[in-house]
């Protein structure tokens, strides 16, 4: 048995103590290849390229973790010691952020802070343009200062999430099979398509798809999709019940590939849908449209927030990885699969100008474009389902969001599913 | 020591400890929590320990509930009458119609080749052969059976029993079989040589020694239906619900003591029905 010298003990002790403490750059250059940064979200972006590519770029190591938003937010509130880098989306900030779980950033040290969209700072895509219904992301990005818990309507300086994806969803349709445009959400409910819709089993997420619909039936207008009353929730799951017992719905899903196999087997004809599931039917050589509808888009955005019990080196490698992350690299893997990255124009840089064209300027397609992972998705000449960027994030109706009555609608939705 | 051990008592408890240890650890304990947090209260972020009825009053209080519970006995009955025919069919074809060992051996082996691959496999597998465009429509339509595809083949109540059957139909099989090969031929042939008919020794003579193996049968097939969930979702597209989803619903949205609540509902009524089921039959004697 080796005996621990205390002399030696004492040296190593304080050389650690110096190598983690003074953090000169010489120390931080040798030591960052012994960080590892415990990274976990929901699906979309954590992608094991992405880990790669920052232990090439940045070269330490981040370890990635997939969950379902519920458990994600769960995680996130409960055991702020269990990650550093939460990966989430705005609504589940909404819930989260008031647990003090968060440290706020420091949009100085963001290098292309200023090159973020509107979407995530005054709210508005263009000067003119009008904040839609729902947690839209830059009433719940900012925050008072170094130690708020509050979320601030102004660009404070102190940033809840840093943006790095988003997109629009809207209703998926099968071409072929339909065989006639398609612009309207109340279409979901539209009785020739019976035994041929789905919608998805994720109730935050399906409530407002169903509100959508409901607008657009004409049955009733809401003040704010994003926070209903229970009498507005208990209405808008009556009208899918009595849909449901109709035998409008062939089934529901609950992960996506569930919803690729639906629309690829020709079951389902019309259902919700996210964006890369239209591409994975997309590849199998199947017409599958993204349809773009009157009344708008459903939104979404996540972004990185960082634990609050992150500091020292850590949180300096993990500034570095949130800068990498804005500079480009990713925004144009994620962009190449339908995404929007935060920073588009840094994105630009790696994508061809044909890839450009196709996803960000709604120009058709000068030759084949391919996904990230080599699949062929659309043909020269072709046209991004929706068009522009300005176009699709144009007309968001409403933002994923969590409800005062989150608990209530829950319930409702079980016995939704059971009925 | 050695006088330790010599204590016949003793050394009985010593033999029985580790299994004992074993099950208190694993089944007991576990048990035990989910009845302590069924009466937890929970905020969508966290779960708080209290004595609180407000789970079972949910429970109790939904209408869902019960056609939930309603749904699950539906499942399990019509699932029980499948398998019961289908597997004491096979068994008794095995036991009394294939003569050689060797070739009943082999037969029945042949029934397990399934159960080399896992059951989510086997279920999903029926997915692309009933559906809309699957291979059952679309050999119905070629043979001009039907003219349009028959929707109800899939995502379908009668989806969810045709994989319950499939699935568990060994279940029944196995120990009518087992029962089937103790049963001594001289009382067949009494019975024959006392006149009775064929159906006459089956009725009198078979079923009534082949209960044990028809209750063991039985008590497998009801408690995997009656706690299965994935296949209930996978078969009816979501669409339909029995107590096993209820359950994965409530920790789906992190409802951990609703979902305990439930848990201890459903393994009451489990436990109420194999009771019943007891009362029939002992199988201690007959095993």
């Amino acid at each position: 048995m080796t005996k621990v010298n205390r002399r030696s003990l004492l040296k190593g002790g304080a050389a650690f103590a110096a190598g983690s403490t003074l953090g000169a750059p010489m120390i931080w250059a040798q030591n960052i290849k012994d960080v590892t940064l415990r990274q976990f979200g929901t699906g979309v972006s954590n992608l094991n390229e992405v880990a790669q590519k920052v232990k090439e770029d940045l070269g330490f190591t981040l370890e990635m973790t997939a969950l379902d938003s519920d458990s994600v937010t769960q995680r996130a509130a409960t055991q702020p010691n269990s990650f550093d880098i939460a990966d989430i989306e705005y609504w589940i900030c909404k819930k989260v952020w008031p647990t003090g779980n968060l440290q706020p950033m420091d949009t100085s040290k963001i290098k292309n802070y200023d090159k973020i969209v509107g979407i995530f700072r005054d709210g508005k895509l263009t000067p003119e343009s009008t904040i839609a219904q729902g947690t839209a992301p830059h009433s719940v990005g900012f925050t008072s200062g170094p130690e708020g818990k509050d979320f601030v309507q102004e660009e404070s300086g102190w940033m809840t999430l840093i943006p790095t994806i988003y997109n629009a969803d809207t209703l998926g349709i099968r071409p072929d099979l339909i065989g006639r445009p398609i612009s309207k959400w109340a279409e979901l409910l539209n009785p020739e398509f019976k035994g041929k819709a789905s919608i998805l089993d994720i109730s935050s997420i399906g409530i407002m798809d169903m509100a959508m619909v409901v607008e657009s039936m004409g049955e009733y207008t809401y003040p704010d999709k994003g926070n209903m009353t229970r009498a507005e929730i208990d209405m808008t799951l009556g009208i899918f019940t009595e849909a449901k017992k109709a035998g409008q719905f062939r089934a529901f899903w609950k992960s996506f590939d569930e919803s690729v196999n639906l629309m690829a087997s020709g079951e389902v004809v019309i259902q919700s849908m996210w964006s890369p599931a239209i591409t994975a039917v997309k590849s199998k050589g199947i017409p599958c449209i993204y349809q773009p509808l009157e009344e708008g888009y459903r939104s979404w955005g996540g972004g990185i927030g960082l634990s609050k019990s992150l500091t020292g080196l850590e949180r300096d490698a993990a500034y570095e990885y949130i800068n990498w992350y804005l500079d480009g690299w990713v925004g144009g893997f994620l962009m190449r699969q339908g995404y929007y990255s935060a920073v588009p124009e840094t994105s630009k840089n790696h994508m061809s100008e044909n890839e450009w064209g196709y996803w960000f300027e709604g120009k058709p397609a000068t030759d084949t474009i391919t996904s990230p992972f080599g699949d062929p998705l659309a043909q020269a000449g072709e046209i991004r389902d929706g068009g522009s960027f300005q176009n699709r994030m144009g007309s968001v109706a409403c933002w994923n969001a969590v409800m005062d009555e989150n608990q209530y609608m829950n319930r409702k939705w079980n016995e939704f599913i059971a009925a | 020591m050695e006088n330790i051990l010599r204590n016949k008592a003793i050394t009985g408890w010593l033999m029985a400890a580790p299994l004992a240890l074993v099950l208190v650890v694993f089944l007991v304990l576990p048990i035990l929590l989910i009845v302590v947090v069924s009466f937890w209260q929970a905020t969508e972020f966290s779960i708080i320990p209290a004595f609180v009825w407000e789970n079972y009053d949910f429970l109790f209080g939904s209408p869902v509930t019960y056609s939930v519970f309603l749904n699950t006995f539906k499942y399990a009955a019509i699932t029980w009458a499948l398998t019961l025919s289908i597997g004491f069919t096979v068994a008794y074809f095995l036991a009394f119609h294939v003569r050689t060992q060797t070739w009943q051996i082999a037969l029945f082996l042949l029934c397990t080749i399934p159960f080399w691959t896992s059951n989510i496999i086997r279920m999903i597998s029926w997915i692309p052969f009933l559906g809309r465009n699957g291979i059952a429509n679309s050999a119905l339509l070629s043979s001009g059976v039907i003219d349009e595809p028959v929707e109800w083949l899939l995502f379908s109540d009668f989806a969810v029993i045709l994989a319950f059957v499939h699935l568990y139909t060994l279940f029944m099989v196995v120990p009518i079989f087992n029962t089937m090969m103790r049963i001594d031929h001289a009382l067949i042939e009494a019975a024959r040589d006392a006149g009775a008919s064929g159906v006459q020794i089956l009725w009198n003579v078979i079923i009534p020694l082949t209960k044990p193996g028809i209750m063991i049968g039985t008590i497998f097939v009801v408690t995997l239906v009656m706690g299965d969930f994935i296949t209930v979702r996978f078969m009816s597209g979501s669409q339909s619900a029995n107590v096993g989803r209820l359950i994965s619903n409530d920790i789906a949205l992190l409802a951990y003591p609703s979902a305990a609540a439930t848990a201890v509902v459903l393994l009451l009524t489990v436990l109420i029905v194999i009771g019943v089921l007891l009362r029939f039959v002992d199988i201690r004697k007959e095993l």
